[in-house]
Parts: structure tokens; C-alpha cells; sequence
């Protein structure tokens, strides 16, 4: 026994050589923060003094040049009749009109069209990254990204629910009317915090969260689709995780339109309630 | 629940390993809850949506305040074990 961990000692092990179920015994830490590996960290490009330029970084450049250079080429020299890319364009405009503003601001907030369908095909060119070969990434699974798309979207709703409704006129019609004195007291603060705290976070917390969960499940199995393989019972779990791989990159793709859809249904009900007292 | 912390314990090299690995244990526990909510929300609105298709973009719009507020408590649940992570 002493003598097997002492030749274990002796192997050296490499991303090559790291079969668990080979004779080195080579194993990786698991994907995630902290305790050997972290995943989600990147060393950077370049720096410019304090300012680091990462992966992610330059996956938000392509995303909004993607997103940019689509909307330019449907609709630069817009026709009647249309024809080509300017189809798919429209498709993609007429979904964020019907399926997100309509229901929930009415035809009173067609003014936001442009801002809800750029929020909309930006964060899903996003996260289309996760799967996309090379970039491999989702930007929005580090907090910095959906914080920042969340902080555009609070400074919006709530510039516009004091300008419509006057700032005394905002707050109070946060709470609810028609409430005995007693329950007022536990709802006024519940209804205040949710409308100061809990959208805000949750907005970007739940895009932040689905979009990291979802590249560690992927990372998870295409690894362990490496590290199980070798000639043995280890060619089983290897191919089960590789078809797992598979099955969850397909997952992911619907929860990645399933986000950017969430995320911009709930700017859309959030800019709608500041426009009207009440609820 | 008592056992669950003590398999945790025992596959800990340390009490700060222990708060670590307690936290996802934490989250499963933590998303219980609000599944079941957003499974409710989702599953009646569908259900109020197929009884009146004229009412849809209410129900709709009602649905997803709720389903934001739902979520929320698992959204919270998965901040929890980072907190304790850099206080323990």
C-alpha cells in the first residue's frame, strides 16, 4: 500500500493523462470557484494600467457587434416588400412586439420597442456564447454583466415612475390601497423593499444564476467525459456523459432563450407599471 | 436532516470545508419551496389561459410578477452559502 502511493506520487499528473480509472489514477478538482480550479476567472488578454481585458470582455465586444451588424444589414435600406435578412429582422422585431411589449405595456409603450428588442437579442447573443465553439463562454455568468444591464433598467423604471407619477405619487402607490391600518405595517415595507431591492436583484441574480449553473453543468460532464474514459467499467459512465453532454447543450440552448426572454418580459411589466399608478 | 449534516461533516477536511459543502446541501433544501410555487403559478395560469384565451395578456402579466416574486426566494437561497462562505 505504501509502495502504490509512493509510485502514485512519482506520476505527474496532466490534463493529458488524467483518467480517474487508469493505472495513474489521475483526477482533476471538480469545475467551480476555489480549491484548485476556478473556472471562472481568466487571465487577461492585456492590461491598461489597473484595467484587465478578459475573455468575457471581448465575447461582450463580439456579442454587440453581432447584434449591431444584423440590425444594420435588415434594416440600412429598409424596403416594402421585404426580402433576405430584413425578414429575419422583422420576425425578430415583430416577436418582441406581440409575445413581450403588448401584453404587458399596451400599445402605450411602443416607445420602448427599440430599448426592449435591443436588451432582448443583446442578452441572447450573450448567452448563445455558452455554446458556440471557441468562445464557449456566457458572459452574463459572471454577476458584473447582468448587474450592469440590471442597473440600466432600474435607473429606467424608476426615472420614469417618478416622472409620471411625482415622487411622493411613486412611492405611495407602491402600497397597496383599501388595507386595514394593522396589515399596513408588515405590507408598506414588504411592497417598498420589493420594488427597491428585490426586482433589482432578482433581475440580475436570476440571469447571473442560470447562466452559471448551466456552464457548470456543461463543464462538468464534458469533463467527466474526458476523465472517465479508459478501458474499463470507466467506458460506460464516459459515454453516458458524453451523450449528457449532449442532451444539456440542447437544454441549455432553450434556457438561454428562456432568460433573454424573462429578463426582458420583466423589463417590459416593470417600465409598463411606472408608466400607470397603481397596480 | 441530522444525518445529511453529519455525512457533510464527516466528507469535510475542516469546519470552514464544512460550511462550504452544508451550503449546497442549504440550497437544495432552499429550492424546494419555491419550485413547487413557480410549478403552481405556471400550472394554474395555463390552465386560467385555456378557460379564457381573451384574458390571456392579463393572466400572462400576472403570472410573471408572481413568478418574479416566487423566484425570488430561491434567488436568495443561492446568495445565502456565499455569505456564509466569507464569514466562515
Amino acid at each position: 500500500m505504501a509502495g502504490d502511493v509512493a509510485a502514485l506520487a512519482a506520476v505527474k499528473c496532466t490534463e493529458i493523462n488524467s483518467h480517474v480509472f487508469s493505472s495513474t489514477h489521475c483526477g482533476y478538482p471538480a469545475p467551480g470557484y476555489g480549491q484548485g480550479s476556478n473556472t471562472y476567472e481568466f487571465i487577461p488578454f492585456f492590461r491598461i494600467g489597473g484595467f484587465a481585458f478578459t475573455k468575457p470582455m471581448l465575447l461582450t465586444l463580439v456579442a454587440m457587434v453581432v447584434v449591431v451588424w444584423f440590425f444594420w444589414a435588415a434594416f440600412a435600406k429598409p424596403k416594402l416588400v421585404p426580402r433576405g435578412v430584413q425578414n429575419i429582422g422583422e420576425l425578430g422585431i415583430t416577436f418582441v412586439r406581440d409575445q413581450i411589449l403588448r401584453p404587458m405595456m399596451g400599445k402605450r409603450g411602443d416607445g420602448y420597442l427599440p430599448f426592449l428588442v435591443a436588451l432582448f437579442f443583446f442578452i441572447w447573443v450573450m448567452n448563445l456564447m455558452e455554446i458556440i465553439p471557441v468562445a464557449q463562454f456566457p458572459p452574463m455568468s459572471q454577476i458584473a454583466f447582468p448587474a450592469a444591464l440590471m442597473l440600466m433598467v432600474y435607473g429606467t423604471y424608476t426615472y420614469l415612475g417618478i416622472k409620471h407619477q411625482g415622487l411622493g405619487g411613486y412611492f405611495r402607490n407602491m402600497i397597496p390601497k383599501d388595507v386595514p391600518v394593522g396589515i399596513l405595517v408588515i405590507l408598506a415595507p414588504v411592497e417598498i423593499l420589493q420594488y427597491v431591492l428585490v426586482r433589482p436583484f432578482t433581475l440580475a441574480v436570476r440571469l447571473f444564476a442560470n447562466m452559471f449553473a448551466g456552464h457548470l453543468l456543461l463543464l462538468i460532464f464534458t469533463l467527466a467525459t474526458w476523465y472517465l474514459l479508459s478501458l474499463s467499467v470507466g467506458l460506460l459512465f464516459s459515454a453516458t456523459s458524453f451523450i449528457l453532454t449532449i442532451v444539456i447543450t440542447a437544454f441549455e440552448m432553450l434556457i438561454q432563450a428562456l432568460q433573454a426572454f424573462i429578463f426582458t418580459i420583466l423589463t417590459a411589466q416593470y417600465i409598463g407599471g411606472s408608466l400607470e399608478a397603481g397596480h | 436532516m441530522l444525518d445529511v449534516a453529519h455525512h457533510v461533516l464527516a466528507a469535510s477536511s475542516s469546519p470552514q470545508q464544512f460550511i462550504i459543502n452544508f451550503g449546497a446541501v442549504a440550497y437544495g433544501l432552499a429550492a424546494i419551496g419555491p419550485g413547487i410555487g413557480i410549478g403552481l403559478i405556471f400550472g394554474h395560469g395555463v390552465e386560467a389561459m385555456a378557460r379564457q384565451p381573451e384574458a390571456r395578456g392579463l393572466i400572462q402579466s400576472n403570472m410573471y410578477i408572481g413568478f418574479a416574486l416566487t423566484e425570488a426566494l430561491a434567488l436568495i437561497g443561492i446568495v445565502v452559502p456565499f455569505i456564509f462562505h466569507a464569514a466562515g
